[in-house]
């Protein structure tokens, strides 16, 4: 087997486990979980391409990951912001909860 | 496919699925560094040795830290009142199988036209500094533009108000 295919469907798997953390937790911390896991997946493609891709020798698919990285560093610093803000005023973390724009 | 790739892999989608499935929020937390590390070894195994490297300071060394700060200053701590998972649960998890479904069919499907690199690229840590200096430098400079805006976003959104201020 082709290991590039090996580390797409790991990569694909934690994407979908990603997208069930964002889509099925009551609480906005693990909300924000599944988005970092997300992120880490296609940070995990982007490296597999690279190696296994022609002309690694060009640093493109790596840096692409890095400079990635570094946005999703600055993301979970201010989802939690967020979060933490959220809390001060409401006393939940609770996706349930806020429900403030409901129409 | 070596054995240490498949150690990897269910290390990494081990530590997610428990990130996902469990209900104390810090073992949520402590689940997905288990993720992040084991992410970080598949990067080496990658031969992307300054990926994993990154991968482990800044999550491992900061976002983990990060969020058992934010589980700190919710309470989160606590056990959840009404279940951990909400009303509609069982359409997030379909949705996440179908999404893994069509990723997974594209994927097997397109196998014979990925490429493959049998050599392993040798990268330093030099030559990715020279790249980040010269050919990414505007990229480079916009991250760290982004990091001041985004550190002081943080403080000011999770500041406190003034009284009366609401």
């Amino acid at each position: 087997m082709n290991p590039l295919v090996a580390f797409l469907l790991v990569a694909a798997m934690l994407f979908a486990i990603g997208l069930a953390g964002a889509l099925v937790r009551r609480n906005a911390i693990l909300v924000l979980i599944g988005i970092e896991l997300m992120l880490n997946a296609a940070n995990l493609n982007l490296i597999a391409f690279w190696r296994y891709g022609p002309h690694p020798e060009a640093l493109t698919g790596m840096l692409f990951a890095i400079f990635s990285i570094a946005v999703a560093a600055a993301e979970a610093a201010v989802g939690l912001g967020l979060v933490i803000a959220i809390h001060r005023h409401t006393g939940t973390t609770n996706l349930d909860q806020m429900n403030g724009m409901k129409g | 496919m070596s054995p240490v790739f498949y150690i990897l892999a269910v290390l990494t989608l081990g530590g997610a699925l428990a990130a996902v499935l469990l209900k104390p929020l810090v073992h949520c937390a402590l689940a997905t560094t288990v993720a992040f590390a084991g992410l970080a070894l598949l990067y080496l195994e990658l031969d992307a040795q300054f990926a994993g490297f990154v991968q482990i300071l800044v999550y491992i060394g900061a976002v983990a830290i990060l969020l058992v700060f934010a589980i700190l200053l919710t309470h989160g701590s606590e056990p959840p009142r009404k279940g951990a998972f909400n009303r509609t649960w069982i359409a997030g998890a379909v949705i996440a199988a179908a999404v893994f479904a069509v990723l997974g069919w594209a994927v097997v499907r397109s196998a014979a036209a990925l490429p493959l690199q049998a050599a392993a690229p040798v990268v330093t840590v030099r030559e990715i500094g020279f790249a980040l200096m010269g050919r990414y430098v505007l990229p480079l400079e916009i991250a760290g533009l982004l990091f001041t805006v985004a550190t002081i976003g943080a403080v000011i959104v999770a500041m406190h108000e003034k009284e009366g201020a609401k």
